[in-house]
């Protein structure tokens, strides 16, 4: 790791009422508070984040951000000014490294990208920096985004900070341990078939991923293109609303970012109560937000439709549906009941909740896997040692060199996916596969648009399992395929998707539970989401919920800083018999581990 | 489908890979792991529906056609593994004398 910027870390941070762990563990919302009461500086923040992230041995970063306590100086100096751009102004945060920063090494955790420096910024790392954050570094992550695990990267696994034997999930799994391990306190990552929502279920984070093409992926190394998204990982959903707000919104220089102005993500959220009410008229925000895309101009195909989904509820009341694909086998006993217990709750806290069904589920893996290799093999097609990236030492022609450097550029798991899609996209067996998958496609979508019209929101756990052991040996890359299986079709379906934490199994690991919404309901499902994670307090142990429910979550930060409530953790409080041998999938990844490797 | 050698080989090929023999070799094994997964999809009765390229349908998308700087030349050729002043540098790819430029 690149620790250039660590150097300069001194003491004297955290002096004040709090300490260093303390303000290290507190929310982005919290932070924020923190420094617009004057608690502490910038430079604090960003001294603490340095000091952690260089103590740190999880492998989270792949580079430190040379000029961070730089921009932190000048963000102290905007506040003192009374300048300051936003209520994010000088909040640490970090990047996945497929993001890319004018001036900042851009690797996608391969090879062939080690000594890539992006002339440009990525779209959201502009957004960020014109809130005014501190950018911290980058994030390690899966080769080129592609695994679950954040295990395929050149520069070596990450570790979960909950066990550092098991895998942080993937592939944005750096961005998940990084803020489960307070070293950042607003992390971005990457969602294509789950990417920011596992490895946050895996570390215990909330991680959102917004409908396809609500935030610009300008600057973002692509890896499927009608699948690929821009995802927050925060400590809590207020945060993530707060992310949202901060990064949505349409972008002439990304053609698929959606022009549909940004909702208020922040103002509808209410705690539990959200779940008694799903906000009346345009639940928080209402305009451009859920509403206007009725007809796509398909001949009728009524994709997702609009105010008609949503609003008949008596009462307001949300409704939630839980699909029955998704909660019986193959899926962890534990995840299973920490997912039926959160219903239960927020049925009792006012929801209606009831079991439904997506009766195509059982083909988005398939369709997902086929669309995702297709156009990742189309995407990487592009790095061929010419103009950036990696060139092999020793060629005797152009299409020698083009093939060495390719064969020694990328890792395995990236070669396996640049094969299937290759192989289902040549001669003879396109409508076999590519094809077949983009009409599974539209089956898969239309099981959706059939669940939004009764639901405003489905639940179902984040991953079929919780964190599995580093070096874990599958049988063959398809098991570990298998284990997208509640992720991918909201990404093959181009919805919005929140996991947040729920109760640990019976090992300590974190459960997360994943609640979908219909394209654009960003608003509404973080209303939700937000009413669940109070419910939630008492189940999720290292983190206490801080700042939440404290009513309007934010305008910022502005009240939520004080009322940190360490609510102590009840541990696995949600899961019920530890250790149950109906764990059959939990226990796919149980093998044996790779030698080397710290774990044993 | 059964994948064989031969179709890792050429696919491999296509792809512009080139693989040892242990990566063939386990590469074939995989791919018709995975294959088979995607084989799935064979069971679904698919012949009056439409396929789905995005799932959010999108009007094309104009901008007008202005004059705007484009990156700066240093700063793009920066990251050529092998360059001259002006040029990414690649080896020769056309055989015999070119035309006079």
């Amino acid at each position: 790791m690149v620790k250039a910027g660590a150097s300069g870390a001194g003491g004297g941070a955290g002096g004040g009422a709090s300490g260093k762990e303390e303000i290290a563990a507190w929310s982005m919302t919290q932070a924020a508070a923190g420094l617009a009461r004057g608690e502490v500086t910038s430079r604090q923040l960003t001294e603490i984040m340095l000091e952690r992230i260089a103590a740190s041995d999880n492998n989270a970063y792949i580079t430190v951000n040379p000029q961070a306590l730089a921009e932190a100086d000048a963000a102290d100096a905007r506040r003192r000014a009374g300048k300051a751009r936003s209520g994010a102004d000088g909040i640490p945060v970090a990047l996945k490294d497929n993001i890319c920063v004018r001036g900042l090494p851009t690797t996608c955790a391969s090879r062939m990208l080690a000594n890539f420096t992006p002339p440009y910024s990525a779209a959201v790392a502009e957004r960020l920096a014109e809130a005014g954050t501190v950018l911290l570094g980058k994030l390690n992550m899966d080769e080129f985004a592609m695994g679950s695990t954040s295990e395929h990267s050149y520069f070596g696994p990450v570790k979960n900070p909950r066990n550092p034997a098991r895998v942080a999930g993937g592939s944005s799994g750096g961005a998940a341990a990084a803020v489960a391990e307070d070293l950042a306190y607003l992390a971005l990552g990457t969602d294509t078939g789950g990417s920011v929502r596992q490895p946050a279920a895996f570390c215990g984070a909330v991680g959102l991923k917004p409908t396809y093409g609500r935030i610009s992926r300008f600057g973002v190394v692509a890896f499927a293109s009608s699948l690929d998204q821009v995802g927050p990982i925060t400590k809590t959903v207020a945060d993530c609303a707060w992310a949202l707000s901060l990064l949505a919104g349409g972008d002439p220089r990304d053609s698929s970012s959606l022009p549909h102005p940004p909702a208020d993500y922040i103002a509808g959220l209410r705690g539990v109560a959200g779940l008694a009410d799903a906000g009346g008229s345009g639940y928080g925000g209402g305009g451009g937000n859920g509403g206007g895309r009725g007809s796509d101009g398909d001949g009728g195909r009524d994709t997702y439709g609009n105010g008609t989904v949503f609003g008949a509820g008596q009462g307001g009341r949300p409704r939630i549906g839980v699909p029955r694909e998704y909660m019986g086998e193959g899926i962890q006993a534990e995840v299973r009941r920490a997912v039926s217990d959160l219903a239960a709750k927020m049925a009792a806290a006012g929801a209606a909740v009831e079991e439904c069904s997506l009766p195509r589920a059982e083909y988005a893996l398939s369709a997902y896997y086929v669309i995702s290799s297709a156009e990742a093999c189309s995407n990487l097609g592009r790095y061929d040692g010419v103009k950036y990236g990696y060139r092999a030492n020793n060629y005797d022609s152009l299409e020698d060199m083009i093939r060495r450097s390719r064969s020694e550029g990328f890792g395995d798991e990236v070669k396996r996916r640049i094969l299937l899609g290759t192989y289902t996209l040549s001669a003879g067996y396109f409508d076999a596969y590519y094809k077949r998958a983009q009409q599974a496609r539209t089956l898969i979508m239309e099981d959706f648009r059939q669940a939004f019209q009764r639901y405003d929101a489905l639940l179902i756990p984040t991953s079929p399992v919780t964190a599995w052991r580093r070096g874990a040996d599958f049988a063959d890359p398809s098991a570990v395929y298998a284990m997208d299986l509640c992720t991918v079709s909201v990404n093959v379906a181009g919805l919005p998707a929140i996991s947040l934490p729920w109760g640990t199994d019976g090992d300590g690991l974190p459960i997360g539970a994943q609640l979908i919404g219909a394209p654009l309901s960003e608003a509404l499902l973080l209303r939700i989401a937000h009413g669940a994670e109070e419910l939630g307090a008492a189940v999720n142990s290292r983190r206490p919920n801080a700042g939440i429910g404290t009513g309007p979550a934010v305008g910022a930060a502005r009240d939520a800083g004080a009322g940190s409530a360490a609510s102590p953790a009840s541990g696995s409080a949600s899961s019920t018999g530890a250790g149950s041998a109906a764990d059959a999938a939990g226990d796919a990844g149980a093998g044996r581990s790779e030698g080397g490797r710290l774990d044993g | 489908m059964k994948i064989t050698r031969e179709t890792v080989i050429r696919v491999a090929g296509l792809a512009k890979l080139a693989l040892t023999e242990a990566e063939t070799e386990r590469l074939t094994h995989e791919m018709g792991k995975i294959v088979e997964f995607a084989d799935k999809l064979a069971e679904l009765e698919l012949t009056a529906v439409a396929p789905t390229t995005h799932a959010v349908q999108m009007e094309n998308v104009y901008r007008a056609d202005e004059l705007k700087p484009s990156y700066p030349r240093e700063e793009i050729l920066a990251n050529g593994p092998e360059r001259d002043d002006t040029c990414f540098l690649v080896p020769k790819a056309v055989d015999g004398e070119g035309p006079e430029w």
